[in-house]
């Protein structure tokens, strides 16, 4: 499978340009691009360097230690592991169905996850970009500087994020690290104490959430065709919905609809996913590229996260964000639901529904009563499927008859998203850098269309003194014919 | 909102080599503080952090540092603009300037112990060099906490330098 711009014909005879590692998205991804002596582009890929010691970390580990184990995997998500290993566990101990304690309990968590990561990634990763323009003072263009220029805007990013990982640390029990879900169940409930003590400040994270969905509203309908079409290509969707086709982050079927909007699978039992989806192997990535069973590697890619789930639900069911997403769909005659930047959109109207379910829970009095664990018959096999923050989350493993992990298989959203993510950068790339002279601020579109789907490269090392930016160009030679980085601190730098 | 009036906040990711540094540093730290010493610890040092340090009258941020003269380096932060063009590598100055940027008030005074670490791949557990470096910080910790105060802490400033 080709896509256009995926390989230059003469690749030899080419320019090459490296930005790496992508700034602002976690971990190290590096984008090359090929260019002549014109700087047309010919060649335009994301190249991510995906942890695969995942399996070799795990293997031989009891599988009750893995839920606690793969938070350890990712700083930003650790929550969306633990869940999604904790109900492949469940199906391990043979349990299908939780208490309703046990239940809202992880539900209550995994809203707090959403709420806090999705905070981050609006206000401290992208909220730069579209507040000052992708083209503005790099001195400017950071969380700093909306601080600075937007002070009310900064503070409340600040404290919805602070009142996600609240949540997190009440219902996990600690701060980080928690164990809150255990194979087939929970292994606390919360006191009335911490329930009134999250009721204090949910109301105002509603009112915030919505304010935050306006931003991006008010945004889109300004520049309406810079918005839409930055980075713009049309794709499938996938996602999980419950039985009624509502939006459902923790649980539910997957279901995959086409660019037209056509269905191609439905409420889909996960613990499957291989009928459906395959992975394919590229010689010029270390990531795998996913794509839908039935609809072949050419045409079976898609895309995962909000934009995906917003598109794919019937209805939300938390009144204030299902009114946001009719609004979404309704805005210009749908002219957003393909868009690259849409991503931001969507989140947001992710994050309103977390804060408005987090609300909802917290009044539900299932939350503190004692009921948290069930036993089943034990299986050799598990899978758990969530809705994380970026998109779908599939943990896959196999122990054997002494408990242990023998096998393991993780597609994280990252990875449904990598043709996706290759697609926004050829776009942009033949958007705003082909023929022109490269500028900080134009390779800075590559990294803002890359950012909207908040890659989450599953790397929580960084020491103090690491991730620099470099951007170098490569005559046809292999030679260095500039070199231009950016710090650390933010300083540039040009030259050898 | 704890009232300590001395916060410790060490980050990094236990399972990933010498970036276990700060954790190791905080669980090995407990043993000497006493009360009136808050202990934090995160995979990251985020914005929200900044919520932490409301109320305190000295903070002391420790990391890995995969760049610092071994085995460790003890400054003094200052509010600034530290442009970081990743959140994911938030710097302690950065947070202090998010502080004052959101409560309009100045930062308490602040410390930043960064002990050198050197390789940092999942699954492995501290190298022999990071757990001299750890040793040797603690060491440190120790005479710090013996006399908490910003005056003190600059002497040991000037001594490291």
């Amino acid at each position: 499978m080709t896509f256009p711009l995926e390989t230059a014909a003469n690749p030899g005879n080419l320019r090459r340009v490296a930005i790496e590692p992508v700034s602002r998205v976690e971990g190290h991804g590096k984008v090359t691009l090929l260019l002549d002596e014109n700087n047309r582009v010919h060649q335009a890929r994301l190249h991510i360097v995906e942890f695969r010691g995942f399996e070799k970390f795990i293997q031989g580990r009891p599988y009750w230690e893995i839920p606690v184990m793969v938070q350890r995997l990712c700083g930003i998500c650790p929550v969306s592991h633990h869940l999604a290993a904790s109900k492949a566990m469940d199906q391990i101990v043979g349990v299908h169905t939780l208490t309703p304690t046990a239940d809202k309990m992880r539900r209550i968590l995994h809203l707090g996850q959403i709420l806090q990561s999705h905070a981050l990634h609006f206000f401290h990763l992208c909220s730069p970009d579209l507040l000052f323009g992708f083209d503005a003072d790099v001195a400017r263009r950071n969380i700093v500087g909306v601080a600075e220029a937007f002070p009310g805007i900064a503070k409340k990013g600040v404290l919805l994020r602070k009142f996600g990982q609240e949540v997190i640390r009440v219902t996990a029990g600690k701060r980080v690290h928690g164990s809150c879900a255990v194979p087939g169940g929970v292994n606390k409930h919360l006191s009335a104490q911490e329930r009134d003590y999250l009721l204090q400040d949910a109301d105002e994270m509603v009112d915030w959430s919505r304010e935050a969905v306006e931003i991006v509203k008010r945004l889109f309908a300004e520049r309406k065709d810079f918005h839409n079409g930055f980075g713009y290509f049309r794709s499938s969707f996938m996602g999980l919905v419950r039985e009624d086709g509502a939006l459902d982050l923790y649980h539910g079927g997957l279901r995959a609809r086409d660019e037209h909007g056509q269905t191609i699978f439905d409420h889909v039992d996960y613990s499957h996913y291989w009928d459906y989806i395959h992975e394919q192997v590229k010689p010029w990535s270390y990531m795998k590229f996913p794509f839908i069973r039935s609809r072949g590697t050419e045409d079976g890619w898609y895309r995962v996260g909000p934009l995906a789930r917003v598109n794919n639900c019937d209805f939300i069911p938390t009144p204030l964000a299902d009114a946001e997403r009719k609004a979404f769909l309704e805005f210009d005659h749908g002219s957003s639901t393909q868009a690259t930047l849409a991503y931001h959109w969507t989140r947001m109207i992710e994050m309103l529904h977390a804060a408005e379910g987090i609300r909802e829970l917290l009044a539900d009095p299932d939350l503190l009563k004692n009921d948290l664990l069930v036993r089943g018959e034990r299986t050799l096999r598990g899978v758990g499927v969530i809705e994380a923050p970026r998109g779908t989350l599939i943990h896959h493993y196999r122990i054997n008859e002494d408990d242990q992990i023998v096998r393991a298989n993780l597609i994280v959203s990252t990875t449904h998203n990598n043709q996706g993510m290759n697609e926004a950068v050829r776009q942009v790339a033949l958007q705003y850098l082909d023929g022109q002279e490269l500028t900080e601020g134009l390779l800075n579109h590559i990294e803002v269309a890359i950012r909207a789907y908040d890659p989450c490269l599953s790397c929580a090392t960084h020491a103090l003194g690491r991730m620099p930016l470099e951007v170098e160009m490569v005559d046809c030679e292999g030679g260095a014919v500039d070199r231009i980085g950016r710090e650390a601190d933010g300083a540039v730098r040009r030259g050898s | 909102m704890s009232d300590s009036r001395l916060l410790i906040f060490a980050w990094g990711n236990p399972s990933r080599g010498d970036d276990a540094l700060g954790p190791e540093f905080l669980r090995r730290i407990e043993l000497l503080a006493g009360e009136g010493v808050e202990l934090l610890t995160d995979f990251q040092l985020q914005v929200e952090h900044a919520v932490d340090l409301a109320r305190r009258d000295l903070v002391l941020f420790v990391d890995a540092s995969a760049s610092c003269a071994p085995p460790f380096a003890l400054s003094r932060v200052s509010v600034q603009r530290n442009l970081t063009f990743t959140t994911h590598a938030m710097s302690p100055a950065a947070v202090l300037y998010v502080y004052r940027a959101v409560t309009g008030r100045e930062p308490p005074p602040s410390y930043q112990l960064a002990i050198r670490g050197n390789s940092f791949a999942l699954g492995e557990p501290l190298g022999a060099s990071a757990r001299d470096h750890l040793e040797a910080a603690l060491a440190l910790a120790a005479s710090l906490l013996a006399e908490p105060t910003p005056g003190a802490w600059d002497r040991h400033v000037l001594h490291c330098g």
